[in-house]
């Protein structure tokens, strides 16, 4: 293609596995990207999107090469220029911005610093110039009181502007392509959508090409024109955004979109069985990579590779094309009903103040206390209710969790579990009884299992801890919580390193269910998954709800994921309530102006 | 995960891990039946023939009093290996033991422990130990004792070191809410999680309280005399070594090769099991 600023032709990356056989984390990538276009590249994790990424920097991850294939910025490919032209092509031409670039800022030095330290790497200004160039960048990313800005320390900024430093240094160097690596994650969805627009205004005022690689198809959607869909390290499906979005193809672009909760749906998401193999696993699959996962695989699939076929503006890798855009075979479920709840309340908190320092000597001299992180809540749950907590970050959600499992002390205040067991005292205070009938979930499921334990004695904990069985039945009852939450009964001897994250995280909530709890605590438990795979999670969550009855306390920070699962919901802001009420009320019409805000935020 | 097998594997899967076992099973093996392959009575002596270099009669020729060098070099390891394994098995024991209830429990006890550990690494041990020495003699229950003693302080901190990094994660987290003990959580939560970091450092304190070992011996302090002891053989013969060198090298080959293969072996075990050696707490 003539006039095109970056061009990749049957890219593949990886490395030599054992028995000289090569494993692909990036397979046979054909892409162009014209001056000013915007390409956002979405894939779950481990799909191989950072790595393509990098690679067009001409960079690759510790022991990964270009296994065949070319790239052409400009002309000029980077894996074989010198390496000054590279460093050239680095600052001048193209620019990254990492996900985490609070991180990439060094902590000891002031952001002027670092500003300056860019400049005269990548731009020919004369030093006088600098401190000028600087305010621009920092008015152009929009930065609140630049001059003051550039003297302070990366951890005087908020993730936020730790970010927009970064994007602003990318600029410097009056870059023709900038790639980011997940930038907004990790961020609010209120911060989030305000580093969304100024990119999108960066990309049309200084026509900037754009490669965006995120695992979130929303977000791209914000941000890019084009959007090319990556499984198993290829891509499968790439097209002008409102084809894919309007009309996807591919069954995987279908599963995805179909898999991803949204406000004011009335199916559920609808999960795509099964989980991404990692590049290790998937040997040399000759055939099409999405076939152990795909609705209408055939053994055609799983023999040949599909090739890139044209449709229209974009292109599809599938043999089934005709029967995949009849799209059958995608039918979410409807939304049940909220079940009807009996008045019988499970669990109430009220005025419940938590703060984590003590005050010192000083301050309690003065009659001074420090703030505490959580204020005043107080809320009820009833036999059978999932009940939401949303909030942005630091907000307290998992500091009120916490202190309900016992594990940190509150300050004031009442919570007591079916009306008379009283829940405020510390976990060592608390009777068996009372134990058993609270359960917690936690958010990453690598942290919340014990490497070194197997499924099996990981499940038999609880029991023996909570229940007097015999041995026989004690077995029994572990094959019972591993069919209640799909999972064979093989795991048993498995340890969690050999589980994928939607597995381990299943291990966790068997858990839980182990206890026969009547509350299990949910902190973020689906946010460290893949969407394909939460949905299945949140499907899991209301089953369990409708057989056994048990109710959640589900902590999230995605507002549409606690619109699907949830019946009441509870927004959290620096600790305090802001509204409370039912889902339906509290979504459709949002009285208090963080509700609002909230909501305005969702993609 | 890794079984006493799988670990062995593990090591003897780089060529120098390989090495070290070697090496290791070698001088294991010839500690426990040396007593039943020396050609020569270790105190036995050949008069007259004093210094005399190798010949057939005595492959590594003979020493200051005319004893065998072989035969003495042979058995020469056996008393500091008895001390250090024993004596490494109590370091690491009792240095684990309080490293995580420090780790673990923190506040108060942490801060006593920590102190405590402080104020020993503060004495020149060396010194304090020829101390002991002195008082109590040098039985192999004493040595093994002090020296356990010592070097499980370091052990101390490397445990409490790696606790810290497992009592944050949410199984721990999640084991507490549970209401599992204190005991049952410092047991099947915690110390399985820092039983590779802990078998990388023992290996390593083994082969620092040999080097020990054969110090105090040099000095007259480890083993009482005609025991064949490396360090005490080197001590012994050193002053000769222009004019007879074996009876320094041989005991100086077979104690650095044990080091050697000590330390080969814990590299490679460092590098099956993942552990970083880099992040340990120094001494
Ligand atoms: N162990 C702790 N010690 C001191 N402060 C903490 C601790 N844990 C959390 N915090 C602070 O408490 C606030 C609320 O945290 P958290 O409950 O984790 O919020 P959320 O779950 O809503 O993100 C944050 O400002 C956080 O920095
Ligand atoms: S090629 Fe076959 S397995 Fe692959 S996506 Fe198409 S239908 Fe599914
Ligand atoms: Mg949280």
């Amino acid at each position: 293609m003539t006039g095109s600023l970056l061009s990749i032709e049957n890219l593949s990356i990886g490395f030599t596995g054992l028995n000289d056989q090569p494993i692909f984390i990036v397979r046979d990538v054909n892409l162009t990207l014209a001056a000013g276009e915007t390409l956002g590249l979405v894939g779950e994790s481990g799909c191989g999107k950072s790595s393509l990424l990098l690679a067009m920097m001409g960079y690759y991850k510790q022991g990964l090469g270009r296994l065949r294939g070319g790239i052409a910025y400009d002309g000029q490919d980077p894996g074989l220029v010198s390496s000054q032209q590279l460093q050239a092509l680095r600052g001048g031409g193209m620019a990254l911005i990492p996900q985490n670039a609070g991180q990439a800022l060094t902590p000891t030095l002031r952001i002027k610093a670092q500003m300056v330290e860019v400049l005269r790497l990548h731009s020919d200004l004369a030093p006088g110039a600098w401190h000028a160039r600087c305010l621009a960048l920092f008015e152009r990313v929009k930065l609140p009181d630049p001059e003051e800005m550039l003297e302070r320390y990366p951890h005087e900024l908020s993730g936020g502007q730790q970010q927009r430093v970064a994007i602003a240094m990318a600029l410097a160097g009056e870059p023709d392509l900038l790639l980011l690596d997940e930038p907004t994650t990790g961020l609010d969805v209120t911060t989030q959508v305000g580093v969304l627009s100024l990119l999108q205004e960066i990309c049309r005022d200084l026509n900037t090409a754009m490669v965006y690689v995120s695992h979130d198809i929303q977000v791209i959607s914000q941000v890019c024109n084009q959007i090319a869909i990556m499984y198993a390290g290829e891509i499968v499906e790439m097209g002008p955004r409102a084809d894919l979005l309007n009309q996807p193809v591919h069954p995987y672009t279908q599963g995805l979109l179909a898999s991803i909760p949204r406000l004011d749906q009335q199916t559920l998401p609808h999960p795509i069985a099964g989980e991404m193999l990692q590049p290790v696993h998937r040997g040399s699959n000759v055939g099409c990579g999405y076939a152990g996962r795909c609705a209408l695989a055939t053994d055609q699939c799983r023999e040949i590779a599909p090739l890139a076929q044209p449709i229209a503006d974009r292109w599809v890798k599938c043999h089934e094309v005709t029967a995949a855009r009849a799209g059958e075979f995608i039918r979410p479920a409807q939304k049940l009903l909220a079940p009807n709840l009996s008045d019988s309340e499970l669990l109430a908190v009220e005025d419940l103040s938590v703060r984590y320092q003590a005050p010192t000597w000083l301050q309690s001299l003065r009659g001074q206390q420090p703030p505490a992180i959580v204020r005043a809540v107080s809320f009820g749950i009833r036999k059978g209710e999932i009940k939401g907590l949303v909030g942005e970050s630091g907000s307290g959600k998992s500091t009120i969790l916490k202190t309900i499992a016992g594990l940190q002390p509150s300050l004031s205040g009442r919570i007591t579990l079916s009306g008379t067991d009283d829940l405020a005292g510390p976990v060592e205070s608390r009777p068996r009884r009372c134990l058993r009938k609270v359960q917690l979930v936690f958010q990453n499921p690598d942290a919340s299992l014990n490497p070194r334990k197997t499924t099996g004695e990981i499940l038999r904990r609880p029991l023996e801890l909570y229940f007097d069985l015999g041995p026989g039945v004690m077995d029994e009852e572990v094959d019972a919580l591993l069919q209640r939450v799909n999972l064979p009964e093989s795991y048993k001897g498995r340890f969690p390193g050999q589980l994928s994250g939607g597995e381990k995280q299943r291990v966790a909530i068997a858990r839980a269910l182990a206890a026969k709890p009547e509350l299990i605590l949910c902190d973020e438990i689906t946010s460290a998954l893949d969407v394909s795979v939460q949905a299945a999670i949140l499907k899991l969550l209301l089953d369990l709800r409708a057989d056994s009855g048990v109710s959640l306390l589900f902590v999230s920070h995605d507002l549409a994921v606690v619109e699907t699962l949830c019946d009441s919901v509870l927004v959290l802001e620096g600790g305090e309530v802001r509204e409370a009420g039912s889902c339906a009320e509290v979504f459709k019409n949002p009285q208090h102006a963080y509700t609002q805000a909230l909501l305005a935020s969702v993609l | 995960m890794s079984s006493a097998p799988a670990m062995l594997k593990g090591v003897m899967a780089t060529r120098s891990g390989k090495i070290g076992v070697v090496l290791v099973g070698f001088h294991l093996l010839l500690a426990l039946m040396s007593p039943w392959l020396v050609p020569y009575d270790f105190a036995a002596q050949t008069a007259l023939v004093d210094h005399a270099g190798p010949s057939l009669a005595h492959w590594a020729g003979l020493d200051t009093l005319g004893r065998d060098v072989l035969t003495r070099t042979m058995l020469g390891g056996r008393e500091a290996l008895l001390v250090t394994i024993f004596g490494t098995g109590l370091a690491v024991v009792w240095g684990s033991f309080f490293g995580v209830l420090a780790g673990y429990l923190g506040g108060r006890i942490d801060e006593l422990i920590m102190r405590s550990v402080d104020i020993f690494l503060a004495i020149p041990w060396m010194i304090f130990l020829l101390l002991v020495i002195a008082s109590f003699g040098n039985a192999p229950i004493v040595m093994i004792l002090t020296l356990g003693f010592f070097y499980g302080i370091g052990v101390v901190r490397m445990a409490r070191a790696a606790t810290l990094e497992v009592v944050v994660k949410d199984y721990v987290l999640a084991a507490k809410a549970r209401g599992e003990s204190p005991l049952s959580i410092m047991m099947t939560e915690i110390l399985p999680n820092v039983r590779d970091v802990l078998m990388v450092e023992s290996a390593m304190r083994w082969s620092w309280m040999l080097l020990a070992f054969s110090a105090l011996s040099f000095l007259g302090f480890g083993v009482t005399p005609p025991t064949p002891d490396w360090g005490l053989m080197i001590a012994n013969s050193r002053i000769y070594l222009a004019l007879a060198p074996w009876p320094v090298l041989m005991p100086m080959i077979a104690l650095s090769s044990l080091i050697i293969g000590i330390n080969l072996t814990a590299d490679a075990l460092a590098k099956s099991l993942g552990v970083d050696k880099t992040t340990r707490a120094l001494v």
